[in-house]
């Protein structure tokens, strides 16, 4: 046995060297405080629609208690197959070319680390959701983020990504609608993005999750353009559509040679997506077109009282296309994201999360979710109303 | 249906400001839009939801089936008129199936709500019969649930 001198370090240093989330530092200080409004939160208010709940209730009763297949049922791949082709014109086939997975985290996790060498980069966008850069980390990949602007929406430009496309350049994640920003991308960026992939053979990963609440404009899937579909890993999930968070489930659609090697590692590290959320997403595909229509209609107006009550307090806020976050700039008030945050929650009891907390770019900004219920809303406009008030004073 | 008209359901006290944050209008034209629904009569009124088992009033509800002849010439109209036009009846709606009326009465107690069956109801000519049944409780009323569901569960902070 060695001694204590010369004792191993237990954690990789690859997994230590992941800085702790914003996310949870900020849920650390928000979850001792009571009465607090949270704005702070990324995932549905609403409750999985009853039907769905009730068909994996019913799964549940008949004895639907085993695995599945390691790509999951045959019978949701074939709906998502059909779902994927009506929503986002793109034709994949179940047999191979889809794997359902728990959540799009897992979704994402398995994609980069099919297609990762040690050392290889891969760009994605910021801000943006967490976990992006840690998962490149953990593949022994290198992130490179590539930083987008309010002047344009956060929208991620062709130009943006050809200044940082190095030899090593594996692939580039797309997250449209974007959390935190809300961005969109609109049909010219999208072609340009798939030129550039074709002329530097790129993989594109796009995470789609939150198609399907877009509010303006059109929603164009890379994967769909002539010649993409065979590097497009396009990934999706029930989370935010159907309001099924706790049910953990996501897909993939790619190539038969990449979904076989994202296939090999979910077989080892996760088997199969449970079976009851595997049943409650068939019944969600088959009968739950008028739920998202409700909910994407709630979400909107939402979204108009959030957007027009922040620009007319002093918080200059784009409106966001899709997603349900509006990112106000806050940076006018010589103050950093976190300490606006910090002073707002303690002032008014309102808890928004630090744009820090979404990368370094997110400076100078807060995000505010919108799914939360309208009254909420109202109340925290009219607390941080109050409070800018004192700022401006 | 009107996204105006949805937010009255929802809320009716909802300030026209806030409705036209909401839909991106101007608040003017959210004004003029409701007045509009007054007066062509689509807004019938506006009206507090409330838990009355909570109230501990004394009243009963029934609803009562209505079997009715129809008339040559007014159908159901004329006889479903005239039973609206008592006070005791809150909605009155014609159905298909085993009987023609249905009637939500209310009443200040199980004695006054039969001998409005019996004195009344029963005895317009037409009604041919009728079937009451007396509430017990409210658990959901207009789309409204009578018991107040458990906190937001979710994680204050979330990615």
């Amino acid at each position: 046995m060695k001694d204590s001198k010369s004792r191993r370090k237990i954690v990789a240093s690859h997994v230590d060297d992941i800085p702790k989330s914003g996310i949870r530092d900020f849920f650390d200080i928000v979850s001792t405080r009571k009465d607090i409004i949270s704005l702070s939160i990324g995932e549905p208010d609403f409750v999985t629609p009853w039907h769905i709940r009730e068909a994996s209730i019913f799964a549940l009763d008949r004895g639907a208690t085993s695995y599945t297949a390691n790509l999951g049922l045959l019978e949701l791949r074939q709906l998502l197959s059909k779902y994927v082709g009506r929503s986002f014109g793109v034709n994949y086939d179940p047999l191979t070319e889809i794997l359902v997975t728990v959540g799009v985290s897992e979704a994402m996790d398995l994609a980069i680390r099919a297609i990762t060498e040690p050392g290889d980069e891969i760009i994605y966008h910021e801000p943006c959701f967490v976990s992006y850069s840690p998962v490149i980390t953990l593949s022994h990949g290198k992130p490179v983020p590539v930083v987008t602007k309010r002047d344009n929406e956060f929208r991620l430009t062709p130009d943006l990504i050809r200044k940082k496309i190095s030899k090593r350049t594996k692939a580039v994640i797309l997250n449209f609608p974007t959390n935190p920003t809300g961005a969109v991308l609109n049909r010219e960026d999208v072609e340009g993005i798939a030129r550039l992939a074709v002329d530097n053979d790129l993989v594109v990963i796009t995470d789609e999750i939150y198609s399907e609440l877009v509010y303006d404009g059109e929603v164009i899937s890379i994967a769909s353009l002539p010649g993409m579909k065979e590097r497009v890993i396009f990934l999706n999930g029930f989370s935010k559509t159907w309001a099924m968070t706790g049910f953990r489930l996501g897909f993939s659609c790619a190539s038969p040679e990449i979904t076989e090697a994202m296939m090999k590692i979910h077989q080892h590290v996760m088997m199969c997506a449970p079976v009851l959320s595997q049943k409650a997403a068939i019944e969600a595909l088959r009968n739950g077109n008028a739920d998202v229509i409700e909910m994407r209609s709630e979400y909107k107006k939402r979204r108009n009282f959030i957007c027009a009550s922040l620009n007319e307090m002093g918080l200059p806020c784009h409106v966001p296309k899709g997603a349900f976050y509006a990112f106000p700039y806050i940076g006018g008030y010589g103050m950093t994201s976190k300490n606006f945050s910090l002073r707002l929650l303690d002032e008014e009891k309102v808890a928004c999360v630090p744009g820090t907390a979404f990368g370094e770019s997110g400076e100078g900004y807060l995000r505010c979710s919108f799914a939360t219920s309208m009254d909420e809303i109202k109340e925290a406009m009219k607390r941080m109303s109050a409070f800018v008030k004192r700022l401006q004073k | 249906m009107d996204e105006l008209l949805k937010l009255l359901r929802k809320n009716a006290l909802e300030t026209p400001a806030n409705i036209a944050k909401m839909l991106k209008v101007p608040e003017k034209e959210v004004t003029a839009r409701i007045a509009e629904y007054e007066k062509k009569g689509i807004i019938r009124g506006y009206q507090a939801i409330l838990n009355e088992d909570q109230l501990d009033l004394d009243c009963v509800r029934a609803v009562i089936e209505v079997k009715i002849t129809p008339e040559r010439g007014g159908g159901f109209d004329r006889i479903a008129g005239r039973l609206s036009k008592f006070p005791e009846v809150e909605s009155l709606f014609l159905m298909s199936g085993g009987y023609d009326l249905l009637l939500f009465v209310k009443g200040p107690n199980l004695k006054e709500v039969a001998s409005f069956v019996s004195e009344k109801l029963a005895t317009i000519a037409g009604v041919v019969s009728t079937s009451t049944h007396f509430m017990l409780k409210t658990y959901k009323d207009q789309g409204v649930l009578m018991e107040t569901e458990k906190e937001d569960e979710r994680l204050k902070v979330s990615p």
